[in-house]
């Protein structure tokens, strides 16, 4: 273990600034820095599976989800969204100038050791289950666990 | 500069560059110099940062019309 903490909180759920979490992970992970990523609120919708399935979800909870459907391929920009013609814009853009997608960042991350942290507090108000999340998300967790790291960290930033 | 492996990174931007750097190190013996050959800029500052950080030596950099090759040695330390 490093004796560099970076930690991330993603609290948005839009795909430029799931890009800059996720651009920051694989760099300081490369820099042997130990990273942890806390997804929370909007952040968490980064990491679900996506599936569109009710699963565990209350009458509001399913409502919301419909509007606010989660996974890293669904994610709109946070600006110059256009209805999704600025994001097909921006993905053919980042593919001519050979950048990653945000899946393979994902996946990137996990190879290089980072952990993924799911807020249990909005997974209970967003009405999503463990099994509704990616695989690489391995740890459910609250304000503690990140304060905990966080206080030892060298970076911690607020996404 | 001689250098013992070379990494093409042509075309790719940060993060790439260093990530793909911190993975074929890994697969250099100690002491050995790494050429990592890139067209973005950044590279120029993300090498000499990653290397402080990471505890390898940079040992410097020749830019010829946008192409830049930087040269890495692997912390001789670290197997």
């Amino acid at each position: 273990m490093s004796d560099e903490q970076v930690t991330l909180i993603v609290f948005s759920g839009e795909l430029d600034r799931a890009l800059a979490a996720f651009n920051l992970a694989n760099t300081a992970a490369s820099m042997g820095m130990d990273v942890t990523m806390f997804f929370t609120f909007w952040g968490l919708t980064v990491v679900e599976k996506g599936g569109g399935a009710r699963g565990d979800k209350g009458l509001l909870q399913w409502m919301m989800s419909l509007v606010n459907r989660g996974g890293a391929g669904r994610l709109k920009l946070s600006r110059m969204n256009m209805l999704g013609a600025g994001k097909g814009a921006m993905k053919s853009l980042m593919k001519k100038y050979r950048m990653p997608s945000l899946q393979e960042m994902i996946a990137l991350a996990a190879e290089q050791g980072v952990r993924f942290v799911a807020c249990t507090t909005s997974m209970a108000l967003m009405g999503l289950a463990e099994k509704d999340f990616i695989d690489e998300v391995g740890e459910f967790a609250g304000a503690a666990t990140y304060l905990g790291l966080a206080s030892k960290g060298n970076v911690n930033l607020f996404i | 500069m001689d250098a013992d492996h070379t990494l093409d990174c042509i075309g790719l931007y940060c993060p790439m560059p260093i990530v793909k750097t911190s993975q074929r190190i890994k697969e250099l013996s100690g002491g050995e110099v790494l050429e990592v050959v890139s067209d973005d800029r950044g590279i120029k500052s993300d090498m000499p940062a990653w290397c402080e950080k990471t505890g390898h030596e940079f040992l410097g950099l020749q830019e010829d019309e946008g192409e830049i090759k930087v040269y890495v040695r692997k912390n001789p330390t670290t197997g």
